[in-house]
């Protein structure tokens, strides 16, 4: 019974989002389902205070967060997927000089640190990609999370290739071009790493000296 | 002041067995605070355990044990109702004394 | 010692026969190590330093009104203990709130002790002997009166249902620099983080052996750490602001998983990593 009603009141929550998302189904939500939705905005923003670096802006949802959130935990609709993969393409920029491979040496120090843009974090310092706290990488780090894919051998079994290159750089740069609502932060278009950071990241997977693909 | 200790001390066979847990900062000298400044040493450096005036374990601790420590040890004898009393000393001359009954 | 040798034997003769896939066994036999580890620390909890602590404060009378926890009803009557935490989060006509273990402390704290808000929770979360928290050690106290028995959140009552719905919507909710939200390192069976492995909240086996396994005390911290500590921790690691303590965001997703875990023994203060 109690279940009952808290699956409505979720998918409740769920509609409005759809409607403010609008353009997608254009159906009319219920004023109870509104309120609904108001009341999580409200209790959200008076939850968390600014601290630091991290501000309460970042609390707001971009069309992409929005849309995944509220479909998490089901299967996404494919038209929504393809307007969120549409939608992160448009953002993906490559660098001015064509140069898309940087140093896998550097790539490998980015990919182990975690630090960057927590409250806790020193904001003059670059920050770090993470990478292995996900992904099976260079298989000298058995440290390595499972959250995403094994990248070992990514250039290797993809082939050492301009296309893979750009592949690389893409998913780097924004993965729900890819794949809506990926768990991947999108890097690029998100202002978390530099170009010539995301350079050496894509060199670490692509490069055939790289550790990952020995 | 230290918080007190934890201790627990039950008869097994001929022996008695001894559970003690310890409140300390175990500080090794070795860290650094934010600032970049050495945390200093503070840790235990002795330890006894006295059963009817009897001494039945005396130890010598570094900074490598860790914080809040948990120390485990059997002595033979001791009867239920008899009581143990534990005392630490550390590098500041604090000190402590707890005593407990054997169950 | 020889099972130290029997130990290294066994560990040698596992690479031998799967040469091909070496770094998995490292990491498996990693993994075995951690476990082994984890083993180690369950005797000799020093939560119960915490909790000690805790129950001398819990009857000792204090603040400006001079007044003991015994005036202090956690949902089971003025100052029962036992079994209390099973049955939060729950709804405290008196406050008109949904309120956790230690949203409710800070409550007797404020209206029965006579302490400011302010100094009620000035110290939430310790750090070391020279910043200690009296909240920490009263919830040690608390919890451990609570082992054993059933979770039993009480999601029939409407205000505390409503605050579970809102839980679930937090839990899912995506936002940030990096886009995470809980589930997305909480919304899959057997993944990790690096060796760290990951409860699958959104199933309930996972919910109930993570949520009855908090507060626990952080051997890498040395501290002991509440349910408040671990989601302000977690949104700190997914770069959201700060969670404020006792903020009705916080008590959503402390009634979204204790109340997932209804059904499940409360085990804790337990002791981690």
């Amino acid at each position: 019974m109690q279940r009952r009603n808290i699956v409505r009141t979720a998918s409740g929550a769920l509609l409005i989002a759809a409607t403010a998302g609008g353009v997608l189904y254009g159906c009319a939500s219920a004023p109870a389902d509104r309120a609904d939705g108001q009341r999580a905005e409200a209790m959200l923003k008076s939850s968390f205070k600014a601290h630091g670096q991290a501000t309460l802006d970042r609390l707001d949802q971009d069309e992409t967060q929005r849309l995944c959130s509220e479909y998490a935990g089901r299967a996404l609709p494919q038209p929504v997927a393809e307007r969120i993969e549409k939608a992160n393409l448009a953002t993906i920029r490559f660098p001015a000089d064509g140069k898309l491979v940087g140093d896998w040496k550097s790539g490998e120090k980015i990919a182990q640190s975690g630090r960057g843009f927590q409250y806790s974090d020193d904001p003059t310092k670059p920050a770090g990609a993470n990478c292995y706290a996900c992904h099976q990488l260079s298989p000298q780090e058995l440290s390595y999370g499972t959250i995403g894919p094994s990248l070992y051998q990514f250039g290797k079994r993809r082939g050492f290739t301009d296309e893979t290159r750009r592949y690389a750089w893409q998913k780097i740069y924004n993965a729900q071009a890819f794949n809506a609502c990926s768990n991947m932060p999108r890097f690029g278009h998100r202002h978390i790493l530099t170009d010539a950071q995301i350079r050496d990241v894509v060199a670490l997977l692509v490069d055939p000296a790289s550790p990952v693909n020995r | 002041m230290a918080d007190p200790m934890k201790i627990r001390a039950n008869v097994v066979g001929d022996s008695t067995e001894v559970k003690v847990l310890m409140s300390h900062e175990m500080e090794t000298g070795q860290r650094k605070d934010a600032q970049g400044k050495v945390i200093p040493a503070w840790f235990i450096q002795n330890v006894r355990v006295v059963h009817n005036d009897k001494v039945v374990l005396a130890a010598q601790w570094g900074p490598s044990v860790a914080k809040n420590p948990f120390l485990s040890f059997k002595f033979k004898g001791g009867a239920k109702g008899d009581k143990i009393r534990i005392t630490w000393v550390d590098n500041h001359n604090d000190t402590r004394t707890d005593e407990a009954t054997i169950a | 010692m020889p099972g130290m040798i029997r130990r290294i034997v066994a560990a040698s003769a596992v690479v031998c026969v799967f040469a091909g896939v070496v770094a998995d066994v490292f990491a498996q036999s990693t993994a075995d190590e951690i476990a082994k580890y984890r083993d180690a620390l369950q005797d000799g909890n020093p939560a119960e330093l915490w909790e000690a602590r805790g129950e001398e404060m819990w009857k000792t009378p204090r603040g400006p009104k001079h007044v003991a926890f015994a005036s202090c009803d956690l949902g089971q009557g003025a100052g029962v203990v036992k079994g209390a935490y099973a049955q939060l989060p729950r709804y405290f006509a008196d406050a008109g709130r949904v309120m956790d273990l230690e949203t409710r402390l800070v409550w007797c704290m404020v209206n029965q002790q006579g302490y400011t808000h302010a100094d009620a929770t000035k110290t939430v979360f310790g750090n070391g002997s020279a910043k200690r928290s009296d909240l920490e050690a009263l919830a040690a106290y608390v919890t451990s009166r609570s082992q054993g028995v059933k979770m039993n959140v009480p999601l029939d009552e409407p205000h505390v249902h409503d605050m579970y719905a809102l839980g679930e919507k937090m839990f899912y909710y995506r936002g940030g620099t990096h886009d995470f939200a809980c589930a997305t390192c909480h919304g899959d069976d057997g993944k990790r983080i690096r060796l760290q492995d990951l409860p699958n909240l959104t199933k309930v086996e996972g919910a109930q052996k993570a949520y009855t396994t908090w507060p626990a005390y952080r051997v890498s911290q040395g501290e002991l750490r509440t349910f408040q500590w671990r989601l302000n921790d977690c949104f700190r690691q997914q770069r959201f602001p700060e969670l404020v303590f006792g903020s009705d965001a916080s008590i959503a997703l402390t009634a979204y998983l204790a109340g997932r875990a209804n059904g499940a023994e409360y085990r804790g203060p337990a002791i981690k990593r």
